[in-house]
């Protein structure tokens, strides 16, 4: 397979994830969309890793977008456990107190 | 076709029907099924581009950590087994517009450019296509030692043959302790954050506790 093939997969799974996060109310809706997005950018590391001189840089740079994007999943649900404790919901739109 | 075609297809679509379901759907629960075939397909797809330590990694990490982090959040947060929080339609119209527009662009984009002579340019001149090295030929597994000789700073797999006195590759030594102290620090916080807290109570002559 090409390049090309690859690339294309990337960019479906990143604009999911951007559509996801921009769409959904609920706030484990909106990180599954920016695991969607790391995935996307992964896809197109490792196979810029095989197709092109970058040699084994691709990979490597995958395993931190992988380890970083654990520790993100980490906070971001310690942080909507905490919403959910004080507003008794998850819904995004209800995150609104800064505004006023 | 051979195998390896078919087995593209088959994962390919897989990783991208499951993004899209993930979108489409309504509920929590059958989003997070959706995320674990999106993801598993892409370990596949990692398996097929020769990138067996990550696709490993990303079985392990992803499908076996982060998701299950994830199925633990909705089943701590939702109020019923079928929450369902909705979008207003004119926002997943607009949503589903943007997105195509945003597909139409990055294909676009993709299909513009001539990723082979972009390649050669980034490599310069002296670029020498590296030799399979390890002891398994490429598609068998040969990356993990290359990758963790690269973490620790040496790059065997760029510099091996490479004339005496010439430049050597930069290794990831520190990016890997920067990271994993990213990781401890974040774990250490999240822990912080998810405590159970005792929730503040009016102190009054009938307050318990």
């Amino acid at each position: 397979m090409s390049l090309d093939s690859y690339l294309l997969i990337g960019a479906i799974l990143f604009v999911a994830g951007v559509v996801c996060m921009a769409t959904k109310r609920n706030g484990i809706g909106v990180l599954m969309g920016v695991e969607l997005v790391l995935n996307g950018a992964n896809v197109n590391f490792v196979a810029f890793s095989k197709f092109t001189p970058l040699g084994l840089d691709g990979q490597i740079v995958s395993l931190f977008v992988i380890v970083l994007a654990a520790a993100e999943a980490a906070v971001a649900l310690a942080i909507a456990l905490n919403f959910y404790n004080n507003h008794l919901t998850i819904d995004v739109d209800r995150a609104n107190e800064l505004k006023h | 076709m051979t195998l390896e075609t078919l087995l593209f297809y088959i994962f390919g679509l897989a990783a991208c029907i499951g993004a899209v379901a993930v979108v489409v759907t309504q509920n929590v629960v059958r989003m997070a099924f959706w995320l674990i075939v999106s993801l598993g397909s892409v370990a596949a797809l990692y398996f097929l581009l020769d990138a067996d330590f990550v696709a490993a990694t990303q079985i392990i990490i992803y499908v076996g950590g982060t998701l299950v982090l994830l199925i633990f959040g909705i089943m701590l947060t939702a109020s019923g087994p079928y929450q369902k929080i909705k979008s207003s339609p004119g926002e997943v119209f607009m949503g589903a517009g943007i997105g195509v527009l945003l597909l139409v662009l990055l294909v676009g984009t993709v299909g513009a450019i001539d990723w082979s002579a972009a390649s050669r340019a980034v490599a310069g001149p002296d670029f020498r296509p590296t030799t399979g090295e390890g002891y398994n030929p490429a598609g068998q597994g040969n990356t993990t030692r290359p990758i963790g000789m690269a973490l620790l700073g040496p790059r065997p797999d760029k510099d091996l043959g490479k004339p005496e006195g010439s430049k050597l590759s930069s290794g990831y030594l520190f990016p890997f302790e920067i990271v994993s102290i990213h990781l401890l620090v974040v774990l250490i916080g999240a822990a912080y954050l998810a405590r159970a807290k005792r929730r503040v109570q009016k102190v009054g002559p009938d307050s318990r506790e």
